[in-house]
């Protein structure tokens, strides 16, 4: 189903639809990951990818076009490009353990040092708020400054100056443009 | 958005239930799934769609875009500076034992909740800040060309 | 096929669906020339390289990496390797971060060029810079 989405992405022609495609592709996403026993990420992403996301392109696409307009360049080198990287990558996976092996070299350093670390040092339930916040606080505190960046950029382009199309000079009327 | 009349009553409902929910998320984030981030992105959300139903005047009148600007600095100094006051009391950087030096695994819990709140307000700070600045653009294509 | 190599397609079937995903993604920013479509397949490919990376943190039989509430740890219970997850929840966050900046800068771009489409902006520009030599070339050809 994933794929399916994906590629539909790839053929619409329609922006709007591309937006929901990929807030489907998101929740879609954010299943698999529940699966994969990654319920923090599974929330996370559900969170971020169909909410903030999907809402940041509506608004995106109120303020340019609402649709793909075809373009004359041939596909056939990105093509060509997209399936030898591919190629390789498949190439790389073949050394690669098994999916869901207990011994493999991701499963037996640091992980499980955490896990038995985690009841006698910090005492919290939930193992991934505690490295996130105790072991790994370096780099939370480099990606709040990262989120913290990213807003102030966004702030700098577009700071709530009004385009002069409006004829009066309210907010608009109507909420949000989305 | 006048003549949604379904949308205004399911939003006036919904809407405290979200906030209830992100505030449940952040503090909780020790015990269940969740945490700073996705308690910061719930509130978010939760002032996105009272601004998407109801105007975008009102939710400013709401949170003006002042305090959403001070609210974005605050939480990345409230983390930088739980690991200044460690470095203060003579521990390392971010080293939590300094919030309760005589119960180690007491100050983990506090510096874990002290973090995440930090977190939670400025990814809550940003993302509405983000959305009043594409919100407040006028639109180019008007609501009939959809 | 003998049951050796069905196990080994099996165990990496998972790596392959999501390189076939990032490929999908990667043809996206690549090929299609609406910047929005491409700021779409970027978010893709971030997705898919996060599905990957989960996938090699799973345990067979695991469980999700949450303590009962007492902290009376079971021995016996397998849990699902922790680390993968906190780094790809950073991974998300700033995931978001960079695709909010693209989006403000898809949204100045239109506002000065009046399209979003690639092809149509190198072609305004290709003009500006033909006009600005033509331009130069006249002002030194009179003072000379």
């Amino acid at each position: 189903m994933l794929t399916v989405t994906a590629l539909a992405v790839v053929r619409t022609r329609s922006l709007f639809a591309v937006v929901t495609l990929s807030g489907v592709f998101s929740l879609l996403s954010a299943l698999l990951f529940v699966t994969m026993d990654a319920v923090d990420v599974a929330f996370t992403e559900a969170a971020v990818g169909a909410g903030i996301s999907t809402v940041l392109m509506l608004g995106t696409l109120a303020l340019t076009a609402r649709s793909e307009r075809s373009t004359k360049r041939s596909s056939t080198v990105p093509l060509l490009a997209v399936l030898v990287t591919g190629a390789a990558l498949v190439y790389g996976t073949l050394d690669m353990p098994s999916f869901g092996q207990s011994d493999a070299p991701a499963q037996i350093h640091v992980g499980p040092d955490y896990l038995e670390r985690i009841p006698h040092e910090i005492g919290v339930p939930n193992a991934v708020t505690a490295i996130l916040a105790s072991y790994r606080g370096y780099d939370t505190l480099g990606e709040t400054a990262v989120v913290f960046a990213a807003g102030i950029g966004v702030l700098m382009l577009i700071s709530g100056l009004r385009t002069r199309r409006r004829k009066d000079e309210d907010d608009p009327e109507t909420g949000g443009s989305a | 958005m006048r003549h949604h009349l379904i949308l205004r009553v399911i939003t006036k409902l919904l809407v405290g239930t979200i906030f209830l929910f992100a505030l449940y998320v952040q503090f909780h984030g020790d015990y269940s799934p969740g945490g700073g981030f996705q308690a910061g992105v719930i509130m978010a959300a939760g002032f996105i769609i009272y601004g998407l139903v109801f105007t975008l005047k009102r939710v400013k009148q709401v949170f003006p875009p002042w305090l959403v600007h001070k609210l974005i600095a605050l939480g990345v100094l409230i983390y930088a500076g739980t690991g200044i006051y460690s470095l203060l009391a003579g521990y390392a950087y971010l080293d939590y034992a300094a919030l309760a030096p005589h119960h180690p695994e007491h100050g983990q819990h506090y510096g874990i909740l002290i973090v995440e709140l930090g977190v939670g307000i400025t990814v809550t700070a940003v993302m509405v800040a983000v959305y009043y600045a594409f919100a407040s653009r006028a639109p180019i294509l008007s609501d009939e060309d959809w | 096929m003998d049951s050796g190599t069905l196990e080994f397609v099996i165990g990496h079937l998972n790596y392959w669906l999501f390189i076939l995903l990032m490929m999908t993604g990667l043809y996206i920013v690549v090929a299609k020339g609406n910047l929005v479509k491409k700021i779409v397949g970027l978010n893709i490919f971030q997705t898919s390289v996060f599905m990957l990376y989960i996938s090699i943190g799973k345990v067979t039989g695991g469980t999700a990496p949450i303590f009962p509430l007492d902290m009376k740890v079971d021995p016996d219970v397998v849990y699902s390797n922790p680390l993968p997850h906190v780094l790809i929840l950073t991974a998300i966050v700033v995931g978001i971060a960079t695709t909010s900046l693209g989006l403000a800068l898809i949204i100045r771009i239109r506002e000065e060029y009046h399209t979003i489409e690639e092809d149509q902006i190198a072609e305004i520009e290709n003009a500006v810079l033909k006009s600005e030599q033509w331009a130069s070339e006249r002002a030194t050809g009179e003072h000379s």
